[in-house]
């Protein structure tokens, strides 16, 4: 039977951090993409999230969950490279291959194709980390400059001139995509 | 400025992060600069195509279930009022850690512009299936009552479906890690969540419209409430919408 405390502390932590679900389980999608594992990470995440809130000291929640999906992603790479067969096997693994190098699209789904979710999804997927997660927590998971330096652990300046990388390979791959598929 | 310096700083520019005097430096350069007036446009540009296009996951069901369950388990109840004040005590410490915790000198203070971007957060979940509304009524006189006892201040919830934008219901949102109240209107089949949270200023400021991930945000402080507007109609409909509640608002006071 749970104390008094811990379900003050399961309650308060429910209220300021499941709400930030969505959040966390997007950016563990776009760094592990696999949904089956993403769900492992979050569920992971929120875990050792409850055993260390009483360390949290605000003010923002977003960037201490997503440090700590970071950790817990990092765990994952770490695992997947010492079981080389486990990444071969993820039906992701053909989505190693730049999709800008596929050619199906016929002209008239060109504007289509730039505007399709899915495929802007994996052209954001196929960017190299560490570039890839300061671009998600950006522009998807919508923080500010100071609360991407604060979950990743680096100086502002840094996610500064990661962030203008990750855009400037985006952006080249997107353009591939297109003349391709011209 | 370098060419170098302004092909990172127009980022910063483009995500509304610097300060005026650098805003104003880098905006020089790119005037001057065809190179990076055009590298600017196209960031520009695929930054409005990737605002414009759902790139957000939705967890599981099954996954939140399995969180849940994993908390120890209470009774479900509501954010209890000494949570709520709790809440307020958080957001106060804000300022202190934010002078302890990472400073860049070019980027600017951005308080206003962390709960905006949790604002805009929280409009957008409201969006998915199922979130928008706890209170589902078109009736004031039902979803006001609904508040009481949820948050230390019910916010004020008016009608305003004469003046063409229709009262949906409410909810209990988390903005800075505080309860709030969202009262929801539509706008043809436009939704606008109107955050309304209590502050200890009384003071008046007066409504300002800012752009974020394509939504438009009319805030305003009135009667020691802090007030957020958000929707993707367009900002002069939005400030047409925040004119006519506050119209409504002092209505209701007079009479
Ligand atoms: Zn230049």
């Amino acid at each position: 039977m749970p104390g008094t405390d811990d379900l003050q502390k399961a309650q308060r932590f429910r209220e300021a951090a499941l709400p930030h679900l969505d959040d966390v389980y997007t950016l563990a999608r776009y760094l592990l993409r696999d949904a089956s594992d993403a769900e492992d990470a979050v569920q992971e995440c929120y875990l050792r999230a409850l055993k260390h809130f009483d360390s949290y000291r605000g003010p923002a929640i977003k960037p201490w969950l997503f440090a700590i999906l970071r950790n817990v992603c990092n765990a994952e790479y770490a695992r997947r490279a010492h079981r080389p067969s486990a990444i071969e096997d993820t039906p992701g693994a053909a989505e190693q291959t730049p999709i800008w190098q596929e050619s199906e699209a016929s002209p008239e789904t060109e504007v289509l194709r730039s505007r399709d979710a899915g495929a802007i999804r994996k052209l954001i997927e196929t960017l190299a980390e560490p570039f890839k997660e300061t671009f998600v927590l950006r522009e998807i998971n919508n923080l500010s400059y100071r609360e991407i330096a604060e979950a990743i652990g680096a100086p502002v300046g840094t996610v500064m001139s990661r962030l203008a990388r990750a855009r400037a390979m985006l952006r080249a791959a997107w353009t591939a995509e297109e003349e391709h598929s011209r | 400025m370098t060419c170098d310096e302004a092909r990172i700083l127009l980022h910063a520019l483009l995500d509304n992060e610097l300060d005026a005097g650098h805003a104003r430096e880098v905006e020089g350069h790119i005037a001057g600069c065809p190179d990076c007036a055009a590298e600017f446009a196209a960031q520009r540009e695929m930054q409005r195509v990737l605002t414009d296009t759902n790139l957000r996951y939705t967890a599981p069901a099954s996954l939140r279930s399995r969180i849940e369950a994993s908390l120890p388990q209470a009774q479900r109840q509501q954010p209890s009022r000494r949570s709520v004040l709790r809440g307020f005590a958080m957001g106060s410490a804000v300022s202190a850690l934010a002078a302890t915790g990472i400073v860049a000198l070019v980027l600017r203070q951005d308080d206003q512009q962390r709960i905006l971007s949790e604002v805009v957060s929280a409009h957008l979940r409201s969006l998915q299936a199922g979130h928008l509304t706890d209170v589902v009524s078109t009736d004031q006189h039902t979803v006001k009552p609904w508040f009481n006892g949820k948050l230390d201040v019910a916010p004020p919830v008016i009608d305003l479906t004469a003046q063409g934008f229709t009262l949906v219901g409410g909810r209990l949102d988390y903005i800075d890690a505080r309860a709030i109240g969202a009262v929801v209107y539509k706008r043809r089949q436009h939704v606008v969540n109107l955050f309304v949270s209590q502050t200890s200023s009384s003071e008046h400021r007066p409504p300002k419209t800012q752009t974020m991930q394509g939504f438009n945000c009319r805030r305003w402080g009135e009667r020691g409430l802090n007030f957020w507007a958000v929707s993707d109609i367009g900002a002069d409909e939005l400030a047409e919408f925040v004119d006519k509640f506050e119209a409504a608002m002092k209505a209701n006071v007079e009479g």
